[in-house]
């Protein structure tokens, strides 16, 4: 049907106006704006083939983020936007899978989703837009709510212990775990770049205010409001005295200390290491296979197989 | 043994030492019903599936049916084989061959056996009742030999072969053709196994059998000229369906009695170029599945009726997104984890209703082991021209049956795979309202520069969100069209029998066989019955009004419950279709499928 379509030769930039699509529907203030302005960023620096981005979602506020970029994109349902993105990533080797949602899809409705994904080290980068609080549904008590928060369900004050997104991510078995601030434009296209060019999962929990239902939530780490905002010293290997005191992203039991530090924490990547990816030793699996049936026509291997069953 | 039955013999000849008399001549017969029963973990399986093949290969007509139980490992079992040199329908209402191992598998299967069938047992673990003289009994000490053929190691492992052995001198099979499905079979391991297993053949075949029976059978040959068969399983037909149809991608999590279909899938695929995977729980497998599905390679999931339950969320957003998906349910006793491996028809509502809101999908439903095959290849061209989730109701009987079928022509059915990735133009709208939706998958070039989100929320022509009570009317009515106008294209069901009378039997799935040959059988006594069977069950197709209109009662028969007001399932839809007070139900919900004789009393009662 498409053949006769003429394709134009020059590609032209790809530009933030290129891949602005509708205004964003969030509330004035939002933290996710400003995610929303560090992605255009990392994609109008790194000029990928446009046809070539994808960017999901599952349920949520910042879930809404798919309308607001013009690329490829599904609005998925809540909680299931990991093995949406996984069939995505697995059957297309030649796309950018990007994925975006909150902490209660991510860290609740999505949780067993999330650490299988880890597991499986599936090629895709993940942004966690966290605010600790369910917004869309007008304030009741997220995974990430701090005890002593008054919700619509929890009146007196939320009483579950929260989920830490680092600890979570890191025993789930993520292979890069990083952690950003809405308020950080530049920290945030940073470790989103090195989380797109990590190969495997590949995760940014940006902590990003609600303004409407959680205002201040994260005013103990903005400098303005009198926070302290501290990154995390990443070992430069360089043989010197400093470097010893430096965090070794490689190192597990490291990356957990940081990650119990008492929040606000520090920002950075907490983890970041080389395992095989599930869709490099899928693909191995694939191709070894192929070659066992002589890389014959898909009618050859299916007749073969029937002429066993006769 | 039904149309050339065996002459009752209640005397036994006296042994005759030295082998087998020679005197012995092979009775014709067109067809036998041979039971083996005993427990799961002896291999009966093994050794039925070895006579179903052999069947196939002989172009003879083959079914089979087999129950397995629910426990980890062991536990009675049967397999029943029905081979006939004619067309075989059911796997037998009655038996006429039972081969029991343990005294269980005498006790409980003994009434299965027909008047002056033959019970041949293992003597070392069976003794019958010494005053029954409506069979013929023929001992062998089963046990005993295979241990002695064997060598102590093996133990009793080979008694399967033994009988197998056993079974090919009584009825003259093919010794040749069945060595080397036995050398096909075990051939890939080591030789010991291999050579233990003739071992046992050729010692259950030597055994003079003739000492204690009278009458060897022989098969009359089959059509010569039939076309090469195939022999397989329900579970296999539809996951060789799905390859055929273009199926390179999909993802599913174990339960039975689906689990071999998604084992098959995992390890074909990838010889494809394609893949499967083993998510981490159903709803992560429908996810994968519809990711896949959406990056343009149409993909599977599948499960039985609890996974099918944790899915419904998944698959709406697949009918309002409108992404194709095959959703293959292997329909097993419900509700809640229920019988797992009994067979059930009870999920039809479940295919067509599941889910919130108004999310049309389309539900077919294979009829035998052989329309497992065509079955898939029918749900990929749907789900591909209207971009819509199919469900395809197979069930435990189909799943876990042997037929043999004519192979089909795969150079013809063969689908092409290849996402459709080539660049849209300006004018293209992901759900535009006055035509079918076809997506455009990720790494589609859009030369109007407007990149298309799909969503599970309500949508204009453009993919945007809106709460616009219009295009909610509009797009709602845009995914019911879709069934409107497939139905139109289904062809209408064929009638077996007479095309007017006293009454029509209307089935769907895995019953067709019991019911056709309960019609053939009635037209043979001269009542007056027909029957049509429902392959697409939703939409339906056009027509059935005029087809109920030539008989005086119509009669809708399916494995589930009768419901508060006495109509099962289908029967309800088609009565809340037709309003036709002439529409009745005959049910039942004991976990087994339909004897022909259940059949004939439920309709001429």
């Amino acid at each position: 049907m498409t053949t006769a379509i003429a394709v134009p030769e020059e590609r032209e930039k790809l530009t933030k106006k290129a891949l602005t699509a509708d205004h964003p529907t969030w509330c004035p203030g939002c933290g996710d704006f400003a995610v929303l302005a560090a992605y255009y960023k990392m994609l109008e620096r790194r000029q990928l083939p446009q046809e070539n981005i994808v960017t999901l979602a599952g349920i949520g506020c910042s879930s809404r983020f798919p309308y607001f970029v013009n690329t490829h994109g599904a609005h998925f349902i809540h909680g299931r936007a990991v093995p949406l993105a996984s069939g995505v990533s697995l059957s297309r080797p030649d796309l950018h899978v990007f994925l975006f949602g909150g902490d209660g899809d991510g860290f609740s409705i999505g949780g067993n989703h999330l650490e299988h994904g880890a597991r499986k080290n599936i090629n895709l980068t993940y942004v966690i837009m966290d605010n600790f609080v369910y917004g869309l549904t007008k304030k009741q008590t997220s995974p990430t709510s701090p005890i002593g928060f008054k919700s619509k369900t929890d009146p007196t004050g939320a009483i579950d212990h929260p989920v830490n997104p680092m600890k979570k991510l890191i025993s789930a078995g993520a292979t890069f775990v990083a952690r950003s601030h809405a308020t950080q434009v530049n920290h945030m296209i940073q470790m989103m770049e090195r989380a797109m060019d990590h190969q495997g999962f590949s995760v940014v929990e940006i902590l990003s205010e609600c303004v409407e239902f959680f205002p201040g939530a994260f005013d103990s780490s903005i400098p303005r409001k009198g926070g302290t905002y501290s990154l995390i010293d990443e070992k430069k290997w360089d043989d010197t005295p400093e470097d010893e005191a430096r965090h070794d992203v490689t190192d597990e039991i490291a990356a957990y200390r940081l990650a119990n530090l008492p929040f606000p924490g520090l920002f950075g990547v907490f983890y970041n290491i080389d395992r095989p990816t599930k869709n490099a030793m899928e693909k191995k699996w694939i191709s070894d296979t192929r070659a066992k049936t002589g890389n014959r026509s898909d009618l050859e291997i299916l007749q073969k197989t029937f002429d066993r069953m006769k | 043994m039904s149309t050339s039955p065996v002459v009752e013999e209640p005397e036994t000849p006296p042994p005759t030492p030295g082998g087998a008399r020679a005197d012995l001549r092979p009775e014709h017969i067109r067809e036998a019903v041979i039971r083996l029963a005993g427990n799961s973990q002896d291999g009966i399986q093994s050794a039925g599936a070895f006579l179903a093949r052999l069947a196939g290969r002989s172009s003879q007509d083959v079914m089979t049916y087999m129950t397995i139980p629910s426990t980890i490992s062991g536990g009675a079992s049967i397999f029943q084989v029905r081979i006939g040199s004619g067309e075989v329908l059911s796997a037998g209402d009655e038996a006429d061959f039972l081969v029991a191992f343990y005294q269980h598998s005498y006790d409980e299967h003994i009434h299965h056996l027909r008047e002056g069938g033959v019970l041949l047992y293992d003597s070392d673990q069976v003794e019958p009742d010494p005053e029954e003289k409506r069979f013929v009994h023929v001992g062998v000490p089963i046990t005993g030999l295979t241990i002695e053929a064997l060598g102590g190691t093996a133990k009793d492992k080979g008694k399967n072969i033994f009988t197998l052995g056993l079974l090919s001198k009584i009825f003259n099979f093919d010794v040749e053709k069945l060595k080397k499905l036995i050398t096909e079979r075990f051939g890939g391991k080591s030789e010991d196994v291999l050579n233990t297993a003739l071992m046992a053949f050729q010692s259950g075949f030597a055994y003079p059998v003739g000492n204690v029976l009278s009458r060897l059978y022989h098969f009359e040959p089959a059509d010569a000229s039939a076309q090469a068969q195939i022999t397989m399983d329900g579970n296999q037909a539809l996951a060789y369906g799905l390859i055929a149809a273009g199926v390179r991608y999909g993802a599913g999590y174990p339960i039975t009695p689906w689990t071999s279909i998604m084992e098959i899938l995992r390890s074909e695929f990838p010889k494809y170029g394609g893949l499967f995977v083993q998510a981490e729980d159903e709803l992560g497998a429908v996810s994968l599945a519809l990711g896949m599905s959406y990056a343009g390679n149409l993909s599977v999931t599948g499960s039985a009726g609890p996974g099918i339950s944790l899915k419904t969320e998944a698959i709406g957003w697949a009918s309002m997104a409108e992404i194709p998906l095959l959703v293959v349910n292997v329909q097993r006793g419900g509700p809640s984890t229920g019988l797992p491996t009994n067979v059930e028809q009870s999920d039809l509502y479940q295919a067509i209703f599941g889910g919130h809101g108004d999310s049309p999908r389309v539900v077919l439903a294979p009829r035998t082991v052989e329309d497992c095959f065509y079955v898939a290849l029918e749900a990929a061209r749907i789900a591909r021209k209207y971009s819509t989730p199919v469900f395809i109701l197979s069930d435990t009987s189909l799943a876990t049956r042997i037929e043999a079928f004519d192979e089909p022509d795969l150079s013809g059915l063969m689908m092409n795979p290849a996402p459709d990735i080539s660049p849209r133009d300006q004018e293209y709208k992901p759900y535009a309202l006055d035509h079918l939706t076809h997506h455009a998958p990720p790494g589609s070039r859009m030369l109007g520069d407007k990149y298309p989100v799909v969503t599970g929320l309500e949508h204009d022509e453009m993919g945007h969100p809106t709460g616009s009570p219009k295009l909610h009317a509009a797009m709602t009515a845009k995914r019911r069209r879709k069934l409107q106008e497939l139905a139109k294209e289904i062809a209408i069901p064929e009638i077996h029998g007479d095309p007017e009378g006293e009454m029509l039997l209307v089935g769907w799935g895995s019953t067709y066989g019991p019911i056709s040959e309960a019609v053939n059988v009635a037209r043979e006594r001269g009542e007056s019955l027909s029957s049509i069977h429902l392959r697409h069950i939703h939409p339906l197709p056009e027509g059935l009004a005029q087809i109920f209109s030539r008989f005086k009662r119509v009669l809708v028969i399916e494995m589930n419950d009768e419901g508060p007001y006495g109509y099962g399932q289908l029967a309800s839809i088609l009565r809340a279709r037709f309003c036709d007070p002439k529409i009745h139900s005959l049910t039942k919900t004991d976990g087994l499928t339909f004897r022909v004789r259940e059949i004939l009393e439920g309709a001429l009662k």
